[in-house]
């Protein structure tokens, strides 16, 4: 549903300006992403120093953090998640209104990092909500982390409104509510959702 | 005599307040403010008993942010530890190092040349002015000024951390410190831009108080709220700008000597009501008061080797024994105390953390104020979850 390249330039000199619906509804989209301010380890500073003067997040149309998960599209997942408090990030996901993404900041977020061998951390926010773009660093800089931004509003320019690749808030038949993890005896219940992540395959 | 009662007769003897009555009738009203609460400085609960507007009762819960610090400490080597020390208070990973270095250094009783102790003491300083900035920033965001003081804040802490990058080549989490003495030595060309830094600093904080101390609204808001009398602060044992905000002079740079802290001149600002304002002038005037550090050890730096020559890396197995090293850490008393048992990883490695401890006096200071003031008085104690829950 593109329109044509040249016939867009050639129209925009006569002063006529052509778009599809879905880069307009796009372009809204990606440049207004409102992260919630949430914070959890390390990586929070180095979140609140991308948005302080000198990196300045607001360039990139993010700078407005929203301490409610209802007003959010994005979530950063900044720091260590603990199996204590991976249940509250999973019902604060739940509680983000779609379209919402998921940005995982520094390797605790992925995988555990440097505490991953504890006994109390989890290893990977990936297990139980689907991430969007992974930043690996311990903190990343700054300068990772708007590189994060612009990969996700790539990702956001690419999405289609219709047809079969439609993204999930478009997708009725999606899931919506992700399950909440609860604690037991030893572990998480259940120790990932399944739907989101299955443990790698080793081929030996 | 029951567990009840000698319980409450020795918290009478911490002249702690008086529990909260509530007035009237009607029906309390409790609060969970957290883990995830735009004022809570990262993931900590506190279950908030509510009468109208006056708080009640206040419950921390911890652990949130439990990353199994001193467990996996044990098990592994002494040096090990020393990336993880970074990541227990955040913002002052070269505190940390310095705490943990000196306990160490205590139990092998390795000696510091002199160079390195002067390094040691710049980046602590350094550390000490970014901390009591950001943190100033993130009490005055908390009153409800959303940004401009923490931009400036922010703006001054990208200069030091500028010079933590260039010279230990990570931002935040430096590692730097190694057991007697430093990981790698500072050239003419870093002293230079230090000396920069250093030279704009008092200008930001005469910029800084300008802005804030004699600005009304901050007045109205800090000035006898969160009132800490002196003797619960010692019972208490909190320590650091809380400490001093309260009257009480007590400064482990003074106390123990340790270092090189005894060569340079410098003050203690002491506060007088123990309330949210004077924590803010104590912190305030300790920013002034590392800059005068910061001059008198920057130019005074002598040549030499940056490490003790008998320094063992490799089969690094301490003698049993146990020792304990504290610092004056920007938030307070930060200790580590390790028991060696004569193998290459501690026996017992425990953190003391000041951001913990301080904070066990949270509820006595919010009892009969508004609920507002809780996430005031919150922000004023200053603490960073990752040594909380370590």
């Amino acid at each position: 549903m593109a329109v044509d390249q040249d016939l867009k330039i050639e129209l925009g000199q006569q002063g006529v300006f052509v778009t599809t619906l879905q880069e307009l509804y796009n372009w809204g989209r990606r440049s207004s992403i409102w992260p919630m301010q949430f914070g959890l380890a390390c990586c929070a500073i180095e979140m609140i120093a991308t948005t302080m003067a000198r990196y300045d997040l607001a360039r990139f149309g993010a700078e407005v953090f929203r301490p409610s998960p209802r007003q959010a599209d994005l979530m950063i997942v900044s720091g260590t998640v603990t199996k204590k408090m991976a249940p509250q990030v999973v019902r604060l996901y739940n509680q983000m209104a779609e379209p919402r993404y998921v940005i995982a900041m520094g390797a605790c977020a992925i995988s555990g990092g440097p505490f991953k061998q504890g006994y109390n951390v989890l290893k990977g926010i990936d297990r139980y909500i689907p991430v969007d773009v992974h930043i690996p660093g311990c903190p990343p800089r700054p300068e990772a982390l708007m590189q994060a931004f612009i990969t996700l509003q790539k990702k956001i320019d690419e999405q289609q409104l219709t047809g079969e690749n439609r993204p999930r808030f478009l997708n009725e038949n999606a899931q919506g509510e992700f399950p909440v993890p609860e604690p037991a005896e030893h572990d998480l219940e259940p120790p990932s959702n399944p739907g989101v992540w299955n443990a790698p395959v080793v081929i030996r | 005599m029951s567990v009840a009662e000698t319980k409450a007769e020795k918290l009478d003897g911490w002249n702690r307040p008086p529990a909260m009555e509530p007035e009237g009738e009607g029906e309390l009203l409790e609060i969970a403010m957290g883990p995830h609460h735009p004022s809570t400085h990262g993931v900590f609960r506190m279950d908030v008993t509510l009468d109208g507007e006056r708080v009640m009762r206040l419950k921390p819960v911890f652990g949130y942010l439990h990353r199994n610090h001193e467990k996996i400490a044990e098990g592994a080597a002494y040096l090990a530890s020393m990336p993880y020390t970074d990541r227990l208070d955040y913002f002052c990973s070269l505190s940390n190092n310095w705490a943990y270095a000196l306990a160490v250094e205590k139990l092998v009783g390795q000696q510091v040349p002199e160079r390195a102790q002067y390094i040691r003491v710049i980046l602590a300083e350094l550390t000490r002015i970014q901390n009591h900035a950001a943190s100033i920033g993130f009490l005055i965001q908390e009153m409800g000024a959303s940004g401009t003081p923490l931009m400036y804040a922010f703006r001054q802490r990208e200069k030091i951390v500028d010079l933590f990058e260039s010279l230990t080549g990570s931002r935040m989490m430096c590692n730097y410190m190694r057991f007697g003495g430093c990981r790698v030595d500072v050239s003419a060309a870093w002293l230079e831009s230090a000396r920069t830094v250093v030279a704009g600093l008092p200008a930001f904080v005469d910029e800084f108080e300008a802005l804030l101390t004699t600005n009304e609204i901050l007045m109205a808001r800090c000035q006898g709220v969160g009132v800490l009398k002196a003797d619960l602060a010692v019972n208490a044992s909190v320590t650091g700008p809380l400490l001093r905000a309260s009257g009480v002079n007590y400064d482990i740079r003074k106390v123990d000597r340790y270092g090189i802290y005894d060569r340079f001149k410098f003050r203690v600002p002491l506060g007088d009501h123990g309330d949210v304002y004077d924590r803010y002038m104590v912190r305030v005037l300790e920013m002034r008061e590392s800059i005068r550090i910061l001059e008198q050890a920057l130019p005074a730096i002598p040549a030499g080797p940056i490490m003790d020559p008998k320094a063992k890396l490799r089969g690094f197995r301490p003698k049993p024994g146990e020792a304990y090293g504290r610092i004056e850490a920007p938030k307070g008393e930060l200790g580590f105390y390790l028991i060696s048992d004569g193998s290459p990883n501690p026996y017992r490695y425990r953190v003391r953390p000041p951001s913990l401890i301080n904070l066990t006096i949270l509820e006595d200071m919010c009892l009969g104020q508004n609920v507002a003031d809780v996430v005031l008085i919150f922000g004023s104690v200053d603490i960073v979850l990752g040594e909380v829950d370590r």
